[in-house]
Formats: structure tokens, sequence, C-alpha cells
């Protein structure tokens, strides 16, 4: 074990001397890591935010569809649903978008209710009366919208419908709350040009989770035209997208982590004339071929801990420090309102190994057979020069 | 479903071992047809040389085919949240069945490495390079197997399909079913226990007689038990291990054991047995070496620290085994 610690001192000196060259590497090397484990920290981020954001949904969300396009769906349904046994309630939900143009973004209206998402008031109440409506942290930020005051929103006729604010909200996720505009179900229905009698879709609750499929079926048998959406169907869609969105990113960097293990390869293969007497001299000293392989492998070793260190600490930074300003719009999609992305800062070891066998092995596998030519160095021939 | 940071991880992993395997063969059938110890010649100075490469090629891969097998089994774990019916890596392997086939050429590989690396370690210290022929011939063994794990991934990764309904581990595991997996979990805790007790008992003295008698006999019978080990091993965490930790009498499944909720106790669990039951099996196939003068010495220095290994391995299964048996909340049936 001695013998093995005195390789690794002997390496670390190595690498001293050759400070610059070796930098350059590491630079090389936690840059090429820093963007791999972006993309993964960021994806893995975006899923959290997703899964807590489904939290509070409904397990079961019905939709009509005419012509394969979602349409509104009759409020009469829910008795039918509610009937079902395993139903604990089923209720109408009114939501729908807006366009403004003055500030040139698009606003999520929600009505109020049972079926609506959990909100957690930053100041103020809910709206009661068709007068009044509730907005999320970036629609407040960027009417400059407080409490008291009043905002215009255009409904589906295209006409100016003033709303006192009685109220600001923020949601464990950003993403869910940050463009939207609530008001009481009745006004949003008539706001978003709802017929009545009519909602956007329907939210089911279900007591027990293993019910959720058979549920399903059944509304489905009973209204041919309903489109029951599981919960757990929406958050695998999300995983698989999201998933899908980070292996694209990682295909598209395939380039550049070629270039990476061409320029290991360059690196380790390029031995100065001084490495190369070093090795000369410590084999006519009596070192053998496989204590200089070992020599070797622990001044890989080094390099591939530093690098990894300092990428993982600057993509850290990058993607929960500064928000992952460089890849957010690739990942996310992109928006006039969207919210900004705190994520919560979360390591998980899978995604260290994962990120490990996408920067290291490549680094490894690139550097033995340099490494060998390295080992073999005849001390005779460079010794006499 | 190519497109996932772990399956990506996978397959560059499975290409590089491949690469590494391949290169490292065909050297060595380079070294095996010219080798010839006993002459002085300039050639055979550079095969010597070139034996280092090949351990270096085939040492990296081994250890990144080591890992390789612990990321496939997560990655396997993790990909069960995209399948409908799916609870663990049982679902996502039952998604496309290939993925079986993965984790037996993974379980082969993790298996025969370990031969190969004792091999070249006695083989590089020995000085004069007495098993070249077998190493390498070894090595011609592993290469097809690392290839067929690599196809056998892409196959899998691409045959499955997020909206394949799969059936996971509570059929498979079920005492109910007809598979050799339902046979084991029916297994009942009662018949198990004092088995795998009596096993462990027997394996423990066997590896002591076999460290301290040193005789070839003692070590072919701890290279026979290895593999019975293996087998009590894992139906004992299929019958008793995982119920006991999940606190559920009807939950067999080992691959829960992998997950966060698990407190991914799969992994010790799984690591030491392995490294145990190899460990124990080295000294049994390698003994025959001891015969030749040049290795006698190296090869008794070696069973001794493989024996060692193996005892402290199969203690630390043992821990793991009895620790929520005897700590946890449920309290299994033995009477």
């Amino acid at each position: 074990m001695r013998r093995h610690f005195r390789i690794l001192d002997f390496a670390l000196a190595s690498l001293r001397r050759r400070r610059l060259k070796n930098w350059a590497i590491v630079a090389v090397y936690a840059f090429t890591v820093t963007i791999v484990s972006s993309v993964l920290l960021l994806t893995n981020a975006i899923r959290q935010e997703a899964a807590l954001l489904l939290v509070g949904a409904p397990e079961l969300t019905v939709q009509r569809v005419v012509g394969g396009r979602h349409a509104p769906i009759a409020v009469e349904v829910t008795e039918t649903i509610a009937t079902l046994p395993g139903v604990v309630e089923a209720q109408p939900r009114y939501w729908g978008y807006t366009y403004d143009a003055v500030t040139d973004s698009t606003i999520t209206v929600i009505g109020a209710g049972p079926g609506s998402a959990e909100l957690e008031m930053v100041e103020g109440r809910l709206p009661e009366h068709s007068t009044e409506c509730a907005v999320g942290a970036g629609v407040a930020a960027m009417w400059g919208a407080e409490v008291g005051g009043e905002v215009i929103l255009i409904d589906a006729s295209t006409t100016g419908v003033l709303y006192e604010v009685v109220g600001t909200f923020a949601a464990p996720s950003d993403i869910l709350t940050n463009d939207l505009v609530v008001m009481t179900g009745d006004e949003a229905a008539l706001f978003l040009g709802l017929p009545e009698g009519w909602a956007t879709d329907l939210a089911v609750r279900i007591a027990n989770p293993a019910e959720v499929d058979t549920i399903a079926t059944k509304i489905k048998r009973a209204f041919p035209d309903s489109r029951p959406i599981t919960r757990s169907e929406v958050l695998r869609t999300y995983d698989a997208v999201f998933h899908w969105r980070s292996g694209m990113m990682l295909a598209m960097l395939s380039g550049g982590l070629i270039a990476f293990a061409i320029l290991a390869w360059d690196k380790a293969t390029g031995l100065s004339a001084e490495e190369r007497k070093e090795i000369g001299i410590l084999k006519a000293v009596g070192w053998d071929t496989g204590d200089v392989l070992e020599l070797k492998m622990w001044e890989g070793v080094v390099i591939s801990v530093t690098s990894l260190l300092l990428g993982l600490i600057a993509a850290l930074i990058h993607v929960f420090l500064l928000g992952a300003p460089l890849l957010t719009p690739v990942l996310r999609g992109w928006s006039v309102l969207f919210p900004e992305l705190h994520p919560v800062p979360h390591i998980d070891p899978y995604l260290l190994v994962s990120i490990a066998f996408l920067t290291v092995v490549p680094y490894v596998a690139a550097t033995v057979a340099p490494s060998w030519k390295a080992a073999i160095t005849d001390p005779d021939s460079v010794v006499r020069g | 479903m190519i497109l996932h940071p772990g399956v990506l991880g996978l397959l560059i992993g499975g290409a590089v071992v491949v690469a590494l395997m391949v290169v490292g063969s065909l050297v060595g059938l380079q070294i095996l047809r010219a080798w010839d110890p006993s002459s002085s010649s300039e050639n055979q100075l550079a095969l010597e040389r070139r034996t280092y490469l090949v351990s270096a090629l085939v040492g990296v891969a081994l250890w990144i085919e080591i890992g390789s097998a612990l990321l496939f089994v997560h990655t396997a774990e993790d990909l069960h949240e995209l399948f409908v019916g799916a609870m663990c890596a049982t679902g996502s392997l039952n998604a496309n069945p290939v993925g079986w086939w993965v984790l037996a050429t993974k379980g082969a590989m993790v298996l025969l490495f370990p031969v190969w690396l004792a091999l070249n370690g006695l083989d590089q210290r020995a000085g004069d390079y007495p098993v070249v022929r077998l190493k390498y011939g070894l090595l011609v063994v592993l290469t097809p197997i690392a290839l067929a794990d690599l196809v056998l991934q892409i196959q899998y990764f691409r045959g499955i399909r997020p909206d394949i309904i799969t059936s996971c581990c509570g059929s498979l595991f079920s005492e109910s079913g007809d598979h050799l997996t339902s046979d084991l979990a029916s297994v009942p805790a009662a018949g198990a226990l004092p088995l795998f007790g009596l096993a462990s008992a027997i394996f423990l003295a066997a590896l002591a007689w076999a460290r301290f008698g040193r005789r070839p006999v003692s070590m072919g019978v701890v290279a026979v038990l290895a593999p019975v080990i293996l087998g009590i091993g894992i139906a004992s965490i299929i019958s008793f291990v995982s119920v006991a930790y999940y606190e559920l009498p009807t939950h067999h499944c080992p691959f829960d054991l992998f997950q966060g909720s698990s407190r991914y106790v799969g992994y010790p669990l799984l690591i030491s047995l392995v490294t145990a039951v190899v460990s124990a099996a080295l000294p049994g196939i390698l003994h025959p070496l001891a015969r030749r003068s040049d290795l006698d010495g190296l090869v008794a220095k070696s069973e001794k620290k493989w024996l060692t290994v193996s005892v402290a391995a199969y203690s630390v299964f043992l821990v793991f085994a009895v620790w929520p048996l005897v700590f946890g909340n449920l309290a299994l049936e033995l009477m």
C-alpha cells in the first residue's frame, strides 16, 4: 500500500512540474464536465419541479374531444362521474388563455374552486366576487399590480374588463403560478366565453390510486367523446420528454466529447523531451514498466478527479445559483412570461455516475495506449539522447 | 429510449469496453502467436512490453464493466417510472425481456473478469510471464461476451417504449406464480432461514479451514461451495431478506432493495455477496498453478489474501442480510 502512495506522491510532483500543460487539460476537461452536468442537473431539477407541480393535481382530468381537438365539456357530466364507485368528487374547471397586447405575453386565466391548483397566498385573499381577481408573482411584477389595485384584461369578445386585485399568491412551483390570474369560477367561464353549463375540463378526485385506471375506463365507456388523463400519465410524459430533451442535448454534445477524447489522446501522446528523459531515468534507477504505467494511471486519476470536482462545482453554480441561463431556452421552451427557475439544489448519486460515464470513461480510454507508449520508453536511448 | 442520460452513459461505456477488449485481444493473439519465453530476441522483448498494454487495456475495461453493471441496474430502476405497471427494475426488464439477457451477460463478465485480473497479477509479479497463454486464451472467451453485452444492450434500449404495459415484481415474485422466482418467493422463512444459517456456517468454516489449513482439497471445497452460496444467498434475499427490509410479508422483489426507499441496501448486499463468492472461488481455480516452481510462493500469498477478502466480504453480507431480521419491525414466523 505504501508503495502505491509513494507513486501517487511522485505523480503529484510530476504534475506540478508541468503545471501549464496539465491545467490546460483540466480546463478543457472541467468545461466538458460542466456542460454535461449542467444538462443533467437542470433536467433533473425541471422533472422534480414538474412532479411538485402535480402533487396537488387531481388524480384524473376528463376532457372532451371533438374532431381530435380539446373542446368544452358539459358540467352535468360531473353528476354521472360522481356516482361511480371510488370517486370522491368531480368538479368542473374553467381555464384558458388570454393575450395581453401591451406586454406581449400570454396569461393563464383560471376559475377558483376545488378543481384548481393549491395556491398559497402571499398577500390578500382569493376572489369572491365577479369583479375581483388574484394574480401570480410574474403577472404582478409585470403589471406592477398590488393588492387593492386594478387590472384590465381582454375577454373572449375582445372587450377590456376591469378587475380589482384582491390577492397575490405563490405556489411550491413557480411554473404553475407565474403567469396565472385567478377569478371566480362563473366569472372565468364568462371571461373565456364558455357557454353556460360548459366547462374547460373536469377534475376527478379518487381516493384509491389503484382504482384510477378502472375509473378512467368506465368514464370513457360512459362518454365515448371524453378523454380521461391520469396524473401518472402526465408525470410519465414529463419524465419521457425531459429525459429525451437531455438525451438529445447530450447526443448533440457527443461531437464535443469526441473532440475532448482526441485532445486527451493527443496530449497524452505528445511527450516532451523532458518527460521522456524523466521516465528514462526512472527506469534506469530501477522502476519497471508496470510502475511507470501506475504513475501514469495516478496522473490520470488526479486530473480526472480535479476536473470532475471543478466541473461539478461550476455546473452547480450555473444551474442552481444562476438559473442555467445558457440552457433553459433549449430545455424548457420559451415564453415572455416564463418563470425564473430556482431549482432546489439536489445531487443524485445516479447523476454523478452518469456524468462520470459520459466524461471520465472516454478520457481514460483515450489515455491507456499513450500511457503504455510512455511507460515502455527505453532508458538507454533516452538517457544517451 | 436511447436518448436517456443513463442509457447514453451505458452505451458509451459498453462501446469503450468492446473497443478496449478487441484491441487487447488482437494484441494478445499477436503475442500468443510469436511467444517464445526461451528467446532473448528483440521481437520477444517487444512482445513482453506489449503484455503491459494488454493488461492496462483489459484492466481499465474491467473496472468500467463493473461500474456499468451497477449503472445498468440503477438505470433499469430509474426507467421504471416511464412504464405503465412498472414499480421497479423488474418492470423495466419485463418491458423488453432482452434486458434479462443483458443482466446475465453483465453477471458473467463481473464473475469472470476477476479471474483474469488475478491471473494477470500473478503473471506480472512472477517476472518471467509464466501464464501468458492461459491469460490470453481467457481473453478470447471474454471479448465475445463483452461484444454480446453491447449488442444486447442496444437491442434492449431500442426495444423499450413508454407505451408498453409491463408486468412488475408483484407478478414475477409472487408466491403463486409458476416461475422459478415464484418458487423461491414461496419458500417459507421457517425453512429458508435455517438453511441459510447452516450454509453460511459451513461456508465460513470452510473458508477458515482453507485460510489456515492451506490444503489443496480445502481450496477445492471452498471453490465448489462458492456457486452454491451464491445461489443460496440470492434465494435468501428473495425469500426472506427482502421481506424483512420491506416489512411486508408478501413482497419478495429483490430489485426494490436498490431503490432509495430501501436506502439502496441492495448495492452493499450484492457487492459483498459477489466479492465473497468470487474471492472464495479464486484459490480453488488458480491453485493448480502453485505446482509451477516460479509461481509457488506468489500463489500461496495471493490465496491467503483472497480468502481473507472472502471472509470479510461474506461477514459484511451477513450483517446486511441479518440486520432487518434482528432490528426490523417485522417478526417472521419461524415455528
